[in-house]
């Protein structure tokens, strides 16, 4: 498989009048195109901005990011990213929401347009593609959120705790539910969560970070004897319970 | 059918009821006060003569629309508020999207803004006729200066409150500074331009009287001042009665606009 990002010795610190805080240090990592990576860590120890930077929302301080193993740093490749909350917007119906992107991309034409009622038709949002985001469940919102992405056809997914605005049961199905659409869509994924039984049922390599200032503590492949189960089939497998627990104990370990 | 049980019958009976008692107290009071004021004014209890009457205000009305004064009157008055406002809420958009725009300038703008906010703007006006002469454009300036700088900190703050999150969300779709304004600050913020235009109407009509009371020549600003000199109370009063009713249609048509922009958002 083709490497489709990779970041090399990345550093990050937060400035503010008081002092400076390291976030980040000597981050490393690379990841294949298909690939469904989760990034686990202690609350508050730098995943989010690690995204960030990622999607070139911050400027790392050192290092650097290539996109498919071109140094040209002017070399950008179409990242979508899901927020924690899906931050629709509520003057907006649900189509006018999914289409805001290629809207500010200037990318809306009769073919996009057609893919994103596509989209919404797959994912069963079609009857709500003029309703309120009010009108929508917790669940339908976020899928929502996550088709206003997929539209613009991005090669990598970043997640910023998409699930963890929602309620435990409505989490665990929205889990399922967008796991399944990445996988359905054949999309590159980065999931950041602090939530490890989130990062085992939906990824194939967990990458654990230490406290803040973070770094890799470890890196875990996960691996199913039955592949292409889903997020909840594989909180089913025995697997799930060696992997958390191994996970759950590296988390701990670097404390 | 949904079925309604007897307790629901009640409560609806018991909310009629309570609704129907307002409206009637309230129609009652002022016709209560309307015919006290004409009684005691007719028994010599009041002088009419400070005091006026009901009587004497309709009479008083019906001869300036027989002469056609009072058109030209109110006409002036609701034109000099309406165009006064307009520009308040051109104006202060404009300004509270540039401070936004530009997070140094409104650093540097802000203490300025605020002593301009708290200043009496009844004070400026005396100088504004100096400045610029008794005519309708000072008057029209009067009534923005009320209202304008309150009004350009209200929007400012609310473009400021707007949820960081949304932002990041447009910059994630690739938007920049532009798209942040016009896909989330200003659409977001409908709902507290309007409420700032409903505050802003009453404080242009507040901005124009005191404009008419120094430097016009027609209005109600001006009858209510000439009034009071010539002691011809009748004017005064019914001045202030018509000024009642603006005030009342002027926020009520805000109100309206208000009502169906919530309607169409549902």
């Amino acid at each position: 498989m083709k490497q489709i990002l990779e970041l090399k010795d990345i550093n990050f610190s937060y400035h503010t009048a008081e002092a400076e805080t390291l976030a980040l240090t000597q981050i490393s990592f690379s990841v294949k195109e298909g690939e469904f990576i989760a990034i686990v860590g202690p609350s508050g120890c730098g995943k989010s901005t690690l995204l960030h930077i990622i999607a070139g929302l911050l400027p790392p301080e050192n290092g650097r990011i290539t996109f498919h193993g071109n140094v040209n740093p002017d070399h950008k490749i179409n990242i979508g990213y899901m927020l924690q909350k899906d931050e629709l917007l509520e003057w907006r119906s649900i189509y006018s929401n999914v289409i805001l992107g290629l809207e500010i991309q200037h990318k809306l034409n009769t073919r996009t347009k057609a893919n994103a009622m596509q989209l919404l038709e797959t994912y069963g949002l079609k009857q709500f593609a003029n309703a309120r985001p009010s009108e929508l469940s917790g669940g339908m919102r976020q899928r929502a959120a996550l088709i206003r992405t997929l539209v613009l056809d991005p090669e990598i997914l970043l997640l910023d705790e998409p699930f963890s605005a929602l309620d435990y049961q409505t989490r665990l199905n929205v889990c399922d539910d967008i796991g399944r659409i990445i996988r359905n869509e054949k999309k590159t994924a980065i999931l950041v969560t602090h939530d490890l039984s989130e990062a085992v049922s939906l990824a194939d390599r967990i990458i654990i970070l230490t406290k803040r200032p973070a770094t890799i503590h470890q890196t875990v492949d996960v691996k199913f004897e039955v592949p292409e189960l889903s997020p909840l089939e594989r909180r089913d497998a025995p697997e799930f319970k060696t992997y958390f627990n191994l996970i759950w104990k590296e988390l701990n370990h670097n404390d | 059918m949904i079925e309604v049980s007897n307790n629901q019958i009640s409560y609806l009976k018991k909310m009629r009821h309570h609704k129907q008692l307002v409206r009637i107290t309230r129609v009652l009071l002022l016709i209560g006060f309307l015919f006290l004021w004409e009684f005691t004014a007719d028994t010599g209890i009041i002088d009419s003569f400070i005091f006026s009457s009901p009587s004497r205000i309709v009479l008083c009305f019906l001869g300036m629309v027989e002469d056609k004064s009072i058109f030209l009157h109110t006409g002036v008055t609701l034109y000099e508020t309406i165009l006064s406002f307009l520009f308040v809420t051109f104006f202060s958009i404009l300004t509270a999207v540039i401070l936004w725009l530009n997070q140094s300038l409104s650093e540097i703008l802000e203490p300025y803004l605020v002593v301009l906010n708290s200043l009496p703007k009844s004070a400026l006006a005396p100088l504004l006729i100096v400045w610029f002469g008794a005519t309708r454009t000072t008057i029209i300036i009067a009534g923005m200066s009320v209202a304008i700088f309150g009004s350009i900190l209200t929007l400012y703050t609310c473009f400021q409150n707007v949820d960081p999150q949304k932002l990041t969300l447009i910059y994630t779709l690739r938007g920049n500074k532009w798209h942040a304004l016009t896909k989330i600050i200003l659409p977001g913020n409908i709902p507290s331009i309007i409420s700032t235009m409903k505050v802003n109407i009453g404080l242009c009509l507040v901005g124009v009287i005191i404009g008419e009371f120094i430097g016009g020549r027609e209005g109600l600003g001006y009858l209510i001042i000439y009034g009071s000199q010539v002691f011809k109370l009748d004017w005064l009063l019914m001045s202030i009665c018509i000024l009642c009713i603006i005030a009342m249609g002027l926020y009520g048509f805000i109100g309206s606009l208000e009502k169906w922009y919530l309607k169409t958002m549902k």
